[in-house]
Formats: C-alpha cells, structure tokens, sequence
C-alpha cells in the first residue's frame, strides 16, 4: 500500500511549471510534509492528485495509489480524503448527518448507518452531537467531526492542505495526534502541504520542499 | 472522447442558441425583410425603401422621434445620478442587506402596476392634487395634463421610480466586492472629500461591474412600451408605443413602415449605446488629468445632499403608488377633494372575479412554467460550468444580455410572423417561450455570482467523500445555494409577470395576463377595476419575494452559517 507520484509536473495555462517534477513515494501509515513558499502551487498539487485540477491546469505524469493509476479518474472514484485548514464541514447539515455523508452507500440499513456515526462521534469526543449545527462547535471539535467524517468514508490516501495552521499549538497537536493515530492504525499514506514549519514539525514525517522550475 | 461533462456542455450550447438565439436572429430577420418592402404574405416580393418613406411621412413621426429620445435619456441619467449620489449616503448609514430589503417591493413591483398607480398619485384628480386642494381651496380638480404630458415628464417620473432602485441595488452590490471603508478612509486622510472620493475612486471601479446592467437600463427606457402606453403622452406617444399601434393597426399597409420603425428602434438603442460608451472613453481619458490636478473638493457635499433628498422623495412617492393602488381597488365612492374614500366596497373585486381568475391564472401559469424552464437551464449551464471547471467567456457573458438589450418590438412581432407560420403562434408554449427569452438571463445573472462565491472546497470535500456530480449538486450545492435560487426564482416570476410586448404579440391578443389586462383597462377605464388588476399584479412578485425571504429562515433557522453568509 503505497500512494506512488510519478514525475508530477504542472503546467498553468501561459505553459508555465508550476515547480520542478516531483516523485515520490509515500508507503502507507506515512506522513510526508511538502513545504515551500505560497504561490508556487502546493494546492495545485493537491487539486492534481485528489482529482479537482481547474481547466487550463496541465498535469503530466501520474498518481498511482495501491498499484491502480488514478490519473484519469474523477475524484469521488479515487478514495482519496482531503482535509483543509477550514473544516468545510456542510453548513445545511446537522453535525451526525455531515458524518452520515462520509459513510460509504454500501452501508445500509438506517440503524446500522447511524449507529456508526454515534460511535464515530463517541471515538471523537463528540458524543450527544449529532443534531448539533457545525457552525456552533468549538475549534477543535469541528476539526475531529471534519477528520471523522473523512475517516468514515474510508479513503486509502490523505491530503491535507494545511490543516492546522488556524489551531492554537495545544489544539494542533491534538489534532494532529489524532490524525497520525489514525493514518498509523489503518496504514494510510498521507501528503501534506503547508508553509508553516510549526505543522511540519507537529506530525514530524519527512520534509521535502517544492521548489521553483 | 466525449464525457459526460462535454455532453451536457453540448446541450446547454444548443438550449442556448437555438432556443435563445435564434428566436431573436429570426424576429429580427423578419423586422428587416418587412422594412424594406418584402412581405411574400402580402404578396410584396420586391425589395423597396418605401417603407421607411412611408414612416417619415407618419403624423408625430419626428416628435415621436425627439419624445423617445429625451424620455429615455433623461429618465436613465437622472436615475444614475440619484442611484449613484445617494449610495454614499446609504453605505455610510445602513448594512447592503437592510438596503436590499427595503429596495425590494420597488424592485419586485411591475412598471405597469406602478405606472398604474402613478396615474392614481399624480392625476388632477390624484392624491397629490386632494392633499393641495385644502391650502389652495380647489373644489374641482385643476386644469393640468400631469399624466400622458406632451413633454413625457410623467412617464420619465415612472421610469426613474422603477430605476433609482434597480441602479441603487447593482452599485450597492458592486461595491460589496470593493474594499470600499479603507480607500475611503485612505482617500479621505489625504484630504478629499467624499464626493470627491466617490467621482475619482470609487465610481471608476464601480463601473465596469454595472456598465452591462446600466445599458439594459438605457435600452428598456428608449424601448419601454407598457409605461409609456400608461403614463406617456398619447398623440404622438414614443417611438416603441407608435409601433406597437402600427403593428396592432388594422391596416395590413401599415405593416411595412411599422416593421421599418422597429428597425429604426433597434439602431436608436445600439447608437444610443455606442454614444454612452464614447462619453465613457472620454470621460476615462479626461477623468485622469482632472484627478491628476489633485483638487479635494470643498466639503460641502450638496450634491450627495440634494440626490438623497430627491431620492427619499422619490420612495416616499412609489409607496404611496403602490398604497393608492389597493385603495382604489376597495373604493366605492371617492369624490375630489377627499383624502380618503368616502365608502368602501369589494365590489370591485367580487364583480370582476371571472375576468381577473382568467388573467390570474394565466400569469401564474406562465410565471411557474418560464421559471421552472429558466431555472432548470441556469442551474444545468452553471453545474456545467463547474463540472468543467471553467470560466465563462466574457462574449458568452455578454450573450446573455443581448435579449435584454435588443429592444423587443423590433424582433417579437417578427417572431410571431416565423410563428404563425408553422402555426404556432397564440399558443400557451409560444408564449412561454417568449417571455423565457427574458426571464432567463435575468435568473442567470442573479444566480451567477451566489453560485461562482461558493467556497468550491465543500464540492471538493463531497467528491472525496465518494460523492458524484449529481449527489454533489443535489444535497450540496442546492441546499448551500437555497436563498440565491430562490432569490433568483423570485426575480424570474417578477419579470414573467411584468412582461407585456411578448404576452401581446406572440399570444396574438388572445392570452389575457394580469399585465396586459391591467395596460389595456388603464386608458379610461374604472379606475378601480384597473385598481384590481394592478394590485393583483404588484402582489404576485411581493409574495413570492416574501416567501423566498422567509423560507431559507425557516428551513435553516438552525443553521447559523447558512443565515450569516448568504444574507446579501
């Protein structure tokens, strides 16, 4: 279980890199942080691998996850979870049914599908939240429903576009505990980016930096 | 190899070009082989310029002329001075979202029903003329033509009610994507003054975001028909309610000079246009080197004072329009001098209730079936757009405003003859299709900037949690975006229910709405007949401006994110 980059290189629409091509090989429970400065196209390469890639963006090169090339494929085919620094958890849902939409469709059953989110909320300190709107909980519990929620979608791979650069340094190493126990335990390899060294350090995988073509 | 996004992309093309269109390139191609002689119905099939000698000739033709050319001038200048002088005010007193709410019953409100209720308001006979009788001691109403005046002031006074709060709404939300307190602030430490500021900082940026909508404004004031059959000057009126009479003329003679003045129409607006755009040009080239002289302005601001007070004014006169509307509706007797009536009565109501149920039931039919239509192509062209994830063209932009400024004389009665001939005209479809042509890019513009501003990191999010496009649009996208697409429902209803010239002509006078019903009975009918059919139609959008207000409240009261961001 491997998420395998190939020669990544994007090209914006005027035909420029966006960075020099990137491979890398990041095996599962493993974390690695790309750093470099803002605007050199740390999201982009999320979008690139994730599947959300603007038109007038070129990719070259693939993504190959678990042995299964990616490149052409949409994104909700590719299992892939994101996680950005806001949570986006959906403000026209309650907090259980933001959780319910991670759930896989091949769950089925009413009770079943919420009985798993009541032990999803219960592992993330959220119980008896279920009906709550995401817009009223704290900091950290809507960062623990947003990773909940992608967690019970069962992705094979995480990204995660500078998650912890709005939490305070108690918060962000919760949280990001919370996420290398989880990358850990289900042997998930996870892509980070961010500018900031604090959330390099904080989940301490290898560093690499993005630099300019 | 084509996906399903190119597919999709491919059918909204073509729900474009052929049902938006091609309806207007065919009209037009009608109106212009009409004006030059070829008519194969009438058996002319010889190409000639007699029709336009033939117009010439036309009693009033030139005062016909001069009336449509300072009516609309004057009504859209005056309108963007008062809009533009009094946002300073209102940005610096009252959130946009406030604005908004108290500028929507004027927005939603139809010309004809305010128009309508002019004449109630402004009339010899009218509320203004009783409030002067007391210090003035008339017991007859004066001797004035203050409606349908040959100079056209009333229906400039209509026309500016309807668009101080149109221009007001889209400089208001310009300036929302402008950082408007810290330029202000910036501008003013280096000593402007707020007009100042405003002319040489704000204005400039404004612009480009409201110059489309601002021609839209100028080309409905050059063209409008119902208003200026209602409050206008009758003989000769403007150039558009002329050519209307020509068209609707028993006269099949008159055909060809009419078809030659709704080409004229058409060139009056695209020369009126190009001569707004020169003035632009000059101005942004004259603009810098009077900016560059650095004069601040004396902080005596009596321009922004005066459009303010003119524009409160101007409020205080659309209230009591839409007020006297349902006060004669209930009226039984109200003689003059009187304030208010002396017996009140549904009489008015009840005994016209097999009339106005037709013409009710008519306009909601075309209101729901235009903006059921419209909404499904916005939401399909919007959802192609993201799912392709590009960005429209400015041409295609553009495109969506053509309807709204060709004016529509000059390619509906041409649309009606291609309609008649494969005998489809005076349908219910014909019809729909018609006033589709207007409704729809109206939608399209309300609901375009809601849809672009929503962060696309929750469709991100969705896709990859496993959902697909569709799951991504129907319990994402749609819920998020509930207030502007209703926002957006709710302006297509108003302007399906206001639209006349597409109900007359392509209906072939045979599809009564509560608009046409209301524009015929105004010349000299019972006034509180007339009274029922405008309030009925001053009603129907308010309602539903209402609803779309309260039902996102409702639904997502317990949703702060929701009621926070969208409320615009």
């Amino acid at each position: 279980m491997s998420l395998y980059l190939k020669d990544i290189s994007i090209r914006s629409r005027a035909g420029l890199s966006l960075f020099a091509p990137l491979s890398l090989k990041i095996p599962s429970g493993k974390v690695f942080t790309v750093v470099g400065p803002s605007g050199i196209g740390k999201s982009t390469l999320l979008d690139a691998i994730g599947g959300h890639l603007k038109n007038g963006f070129h990719l070259t090169g693939s993504v190959v996850l678990n042995g299964r090339n990616l490149t052409n494929l949409p994104p909700e085919s590719r299992r892939i979870g994101v996680m950005f620094q806001d949570e986006m958890l959906f403000p026209h849902l309650s907090v259980g049914d933001n959780l319910a939409f991670g759930l896989p469709a091949t769950m089925r059953g009413k009770e079943i599908r919420r009985a798993a989110v009541d032990s999803a909320l219960d592992q993330s300190g959220l119980s008896k939240l279920y009906d709550r709107d995401p817009a009223t909980l704290s900091g950290g519990q809507r960062s623990r429903a947003a990773l909940m929620r992608t967690i019970l979608a069962e992705p094979h791979a995480l990204l995660l576009d500078e998650p912890f650069s709005k939490l305070d340094n108690t918060l962000r190493n919760e949280i990001s505990c919370f996420v290398l126990a989880f990358t850990k335990s289900n042997a998930i390899p996870t892509l980070m980016v961010t500018h900031k060294s604090d959330d390099a350090a904080a989940t301490g995988g290898t560093m690499l930096e993005l630099k300019l073509n | 190899m084509i996906n399903n996004g190119q597919l999709i992309r491919v059918i909204v093309l073509c729900a474009m070009v052929f049902g938006l269109i091609a309806p207007i390139v065919l009209g037009l191609w009608q109106t212009v082989k009409a004006a030059f002689g070829f008519m194969p119905a009438l058996g002319l099939l010889e190409w000639s310029t007699e029709p336009w000698q033939k117009l010439q000739n036309l009693s009033g033709f030139s005062t016909s002329l001069r009336l449509t050319l300072t009516t609309g001038f004057g009504a859209t200048l005056v309108s963007f001075l008062l809009a533009t002088g009094v946002c300073t005010t209102l940005q610096a007193y009252l959130r946009p979202s406030i604005v908004a709410r108290i500028l929507t019953p004027f927005l939603a409100t139809p010309h004809a029903a305010i128009a309508v209720g002019l004449t109630f308001v402004l009339a010899p006979s009218g509320w203004i003329a009783r409030m002067l009788s007391g210090p003035l001691g008339w017991e007859n109403p004066p001797d004035l033509s203050t409606v349908n005046d040959s100079w056209g002031l009333a229906l400039m006074l209509g026309l500016i009610v309807k668009e101080v709060p149109f221009l007001l709404f889209l400089i208001l939300s310009a300036l929302s994507q402008i950082s408007i307190t810290n330029q202000m602030a910036t501008a003013r430490s280096l000593g402007y003054t707020p007009s100042h500021i405003w002319i040489k900082v704000i204005m400039p940026q404004v612009w480009p975001l409201i110059r489309l909508p601002f021609w839209v404004v100028l080309a409905y004031s050059l063209s409008v028909v119902d208003m200026a059959i209602i409050l206008g000057p009758s003989n000769p009126p403007t150039l558009a309610v002329a050519v209307t009479r020509w068209f609707s003329s028993h006269e099949l003679s008159m055909l060809a000079p009419a078809s030659a003045g709704a080409l004229l129409q058409a060139m009056i607006v695209l020369l009126s246009l190009v001569f707004v755009y020169l003035c632009e040009l000059l101005i942004r080239h004259s603009g810098v080197w009077w900016l560059r002289k650095g004069s601040r302005g004396t902080s005596i601001n009596l321009g922004i004072w005066i459009t303010t007070v003119c524009t409160i004014g101007l409020m205080i006169l659309a209230s009591l329009t839409l007020l006297s509307l349902f006060i004669w509706s209930l009226t039984w007797r109200w003689s003059f001098p009187r304030l208010i009536p002396e017996s009140w009565s549904l009489r008015a109501w009840t005994n016209s209730f097999d009339s106005w149920g037709v013409a009710l039931g008519n306009t909601l039919a075309l209101a729901s079936a235009t903006t059921l239509i419209s909404l499904i192509i916005t939401i399909a062209w919007l959802e192609t757009e993201d799912s392709a994830n590009t960005t429209r063209s400015s041409w295609i932009n553009s495109l969506i405003y053509l309807p709204l400024l060709v004016p529509q004389i000059t390619f509906l009665y041409g649309l009606n003859v291609v309609f008649l001939s494969i005998n489809f005209s005076a349908s219910y479809i014909a019809v729909i299709w018609a006033q589709t042509l207007f409704v729809f890019p109206y939608m399209m513009i309300a609901l375009s900037d809601p849809w672009r501003a929503m962060d696309p990191r929750f469709t991100k999010v969705g896709a990859a949690l496993g959902a697909g496009p569709w799951k991504r649009l129907i319990s994402i996208k749609l819920h998020v975006l509930l207030r502007p697409i209703l926002t957006a429902i709710s302006i297509g209803v108003a302007v399906s229910v206001a639209q006349y010239l597409p109900t007359l002509f392509i209906g072939a006078g045979r599809i009564n709405t509560l608009t046409t019903e209301a524009v015929t009975l105004s010349s000299g009918s019972d006034r509180r007949i007339t009274a029922v059919y405008a309030s009925l139609q001053a009603a129907l959008p308010f309602i539903i401006y209402l609803v779309a207000f309260l039902l996102p409240a409702v639904l997502h009261r317990n949703r702060r994110d929701l009621i926070g961001v969208f409320q615009k």
